[in-house]
């Protein structure tokens, strides 16, 4: 009976202590200094903030198809409109884009399978992506085959080209990284000294050098009946570079990983290549994930270095669109569209990774 | 530019590998009519001269003369691969035989046209350095221009040359240098110069990107001269002679008052200089290896260059440059064909 008096009855915290008051008052406005700063904060954030969405949503434009559509006092973004499928898909021809439609269709299908852990067939998924998808991209994106009319490579472009390299890149880049890394801690001299010197001069040179030397160079040393494409010295170029840089970065992998592992997997009488394919790179991938994704999404970045050989990625075909009489003057939307479609895919990246991070991260969990 | 020196020295190095080779090549022509197209070497853009349009055609002065040379070769003027190209690497292409021509806003200088292995085949646009002036100024000739503030990209030979007609007409200057075009427009717009200086060609696209380009004029005074034309390999002369009579082709139709639309008409035409440049008279094409219709199916299918001019830099572009120098020669200007006979 008395117990019933003196318990107090249940209330909701002080919203001095708990929800959105309180939250400000510990985090912003906690003494007259943080006050200060906050309001300082909030004011800069309001001057960087208005004029922007002013420009970029409240006075921009966004229906129209020429200039004249736009008042220029905000973002013209009909530009970016009237330009969009060639952003995408470079000077591809118009009638054949839908064999680009079907490239693209087939690739971002292939990688939300393999991205997505309940799906089954995994491994043949993985198998048909890495061998049956290039030679269905390249018969439909060149042509040439089937009655397909041939689409010279000059005419590639706009994120597709950017994608396309990209990829290539990254998928070519890691076992040749995987196999000079190890090169590089083997005890045979030969291959050891091979996988140095391979991996010191490509990273001893600029990307835009190795560029500049396989459009430029190579085809004057070469007999002039024998033509390599210039997207395919590109590729190469890039794959050769990046490799070196991907073999230094699975080699930080390799020196974590403790030597016990190896021994351990040599005395239950494991090969070579069993030690290193079942003990020892799963361990070490898995541990440089951060770095190999940073490689990655710098890879991604570095394409755009090709504008210099004349081929238009999407930095490049964007370029191309501000030097059109009819549309001069509007760079800074073109340069916003340029940033936002690499932020997307940049950061798309990155947070891949950060999920597999976690999904991996087993036995090290404290 | 310390870019092009480069190139002249690197690409010297390459003309003795390929002076070799290149003699031991099929001809060009034979090449591109297996080929059913002509490989040429465009800007990575330029307004007015190359640059995709919104569907993706190349347009441009430049691009017409890989169109002429086309629709003479091979009767259609589509069937060109364009091949983007940007300053450092644009002879090394066609040296090495990836471009047939090179139709890239190049100055024809003695160094390019002796020590490369190269040929200039004419000039298609007479260019040189000029002013824009804002027309508050109330100036009317570069020669009131003392101690004016002007407004110049850095790295380029646009200094120079400044410099020096300055120098020359005794006059003082005071530079304000920007490193990219943008920059260089919006200093003018900001007022910090009265005057930005560069190619005639490059000013009017300057001045569109003006807020309010009507009130900037190009004054008519040229300090420089930049001849900009088509370029191919030494060691062909038939496709040299193609080149030539292409860009020929397109001036004597300006002359004599051929266009794209009255070309078929014309075709019935009394006047014998008419008659022979249509192949309606003789065959002129025969020397080159192509048909009798040859300059017939430039000027139908591109148009004579006055129209090029007018339809890509001229009054009809946004660019509005004035023919001035580029007008024919018994209209005031440099451009003038040798007759067809």
């Amino acid at each position: 009976m008395i117990h019933n008096q003196t318990i107090i009855k249940e209330r909701p915290a002080p919203s001095s202590a708990v929800g959105p008051v309180a939250w400000l008052r510990t985090n912003l406005f906690n003494g007259p200094v943080n006050t200060l700063f906050t309001l300082i904060g909030l004011y800069i954030l309001y001057l960087l903030v208005v004029p922007t969405v002013q420009w970029a949503f409240i006075n921009a434009d966004w229906v129209g198809s020429t200039r004249d559509d736009c008042s220029r006092e905000g973002a013209c973004w009909v530009f970016i409109n009237a330009r969009f499928t060639q952003f995408i898909y470079g000077l591809y021809p118009r009638s054949e884009i839908w064999r680009a439609n079907i490239v693209f269709a087939g690739f971002f299908t292939l990688i939300a399978w393999l991205a997505i852990p309940r799906l089954p067939f995994k491994r043949w998924v993985a198998v048909f992506a890495l061998v049956g998808f290039p030679v269905i991209a390249y018969v439909l994106l060149h042509g040439g085959y089937f009655d397909l009319p041939r689409v010279s490579t000059h005419r590639w472009g706009g994120l597709m080209l950017t994608l396309l390299l990209a990829t290539v890149g990254m998928v070519g880049a890691l076992p040749i990284g995987i196999v000079l890394a190890l090169g590089r801690r083997s005890n045979m001299p030969i291959v050891k000294s091979f996988c140095v010197v391979f991996i010191e001069f490509w990273r001893g040179v600029p990307l835009i050098t190795v560029l500049f030397m396989a459009s430029v160079m190579l085809p004057l040393f070469l007999p002039s009946e024998m033509s390599v494409d210039r997207l395919v010295r590109a590729l190469i170029g890039l794959t050769l570079f990046q490799s070196a840089y991907m073999a230094e970065v699975i080699r930080g992998g390799l020196q974590a990983i403790p030597k016990g592992q190896e021994e351990a997997a040599a005395a239950l009488g494991m090969t070579y290549w069993k030690r290193m394919g079942l003990i020892v790179l799963p361990q070490a991938l898995k541990m440089m994930i951060p770095g190999i994704v940073n490689t990655f999404i710098s890879l991604f970045k570095d394409t755009t270095l090709v504008m210099i050989i004349g081929l238009f990625d999407l930095l490049g075909i964007v370029q191309a669109a501000l030097s059109d009489s009819r549309w001069l003057g509007f760079s800074l939307e073109g340069y916003v569209f340029a940033a936002f479609m690499f932020w997307v895919f940049c950061f798309s990246m990155s947070r891949y990774s950060q999920y597999l991070e976690r999904k991996l991260h087993t036995g090290h969990k404290r | 530019m310390l870019n092009k020196k480069h190139l002249v020295l690197l690409a010297s190095a390459g003309a003795i590998t390929i002076a070799g080779v290149a003699t031991a090549q099929a001809s060009t022509l034979s090449d591109t009519l297996s080929r059913g197209a002509v490989q040429c070497g465009v800007s990575d853009g330029l307004p007015g001269f190359s640059a995709p349009d919104d569907d993706g055609n190349w347009q441009g002065l430049d691009v017409d003369v890989c169109r002429a040379v086309a629709a003479a070769v091979l009767g259609d003027a589509d069937a060109v691969n364009y091949i983007s190209l940007n300053a450092v690497e644009r002879f090394t292409a066609l040296q090495s035989g990836e471009v047939d021509v090179l139709s890239r806003n190049t100055t024809w200088t003695t160094t390019r046209d002796t020590t490369l292995g190269l040929n200039f085949t004419g000039v298609n646009f007479y260019d040189g350095q000029g002013f824009m002036v804002s027309t508050d100024l109330g100036i009317s000739s570069a020669s009131e221009l003392d101690g004016a503030a002007i407004c110049i990209q850095s790295g380029t030979t646009t200094e120079l040359n400044l410099a020096d007609y300055f120098r020359a007409n005794g006059m003082e200057f005071d530079p304000i240098v920007f490193d990219t075009s943008e920059q260089t427009v919006g200093g003018f717009q900001a007022g910090r110069c009265d005057v930005l200086t560069s190619d005639t060609s490059q000013l009017a696209a300057l001045r569109i990107q003006l807020d309010d380009p009507s009130g900037a004029m190009i004054l008519p005074d040229v300090i420089s001269k930049e001849p900009l034309g088509p370029v191919v390999r030494q060691g062909d002369d038939q496709w040299f002679n193609i080149v030539k009579w292409s860009l020929f082709a397109m001036l004597n139709g300006e002359e004599y008052g051929v266009t794209s639309e009255n070309a078929e008409e014309m075709l019935e035409s009394e006047n014998p200089d008419i008659a022979r440049l249509l192949g309606q008279d003789g065959n002129y094409g025969e020397g080159m290896g192509l048909e009798a219709d040859w300059a017939y199916n430039i000027l139908s299918q591109v148009g004579n260059y006055g129209e090029s001019f007018e339809r890509n830099v001229g009054m009809d572009s946004p660019l509005e440059i004035e023919r001035g120098v580029n007008a024919l020669w018994n209209q005031g200007g440099f451009q003038y064909a040798p007759p067809i006979r």
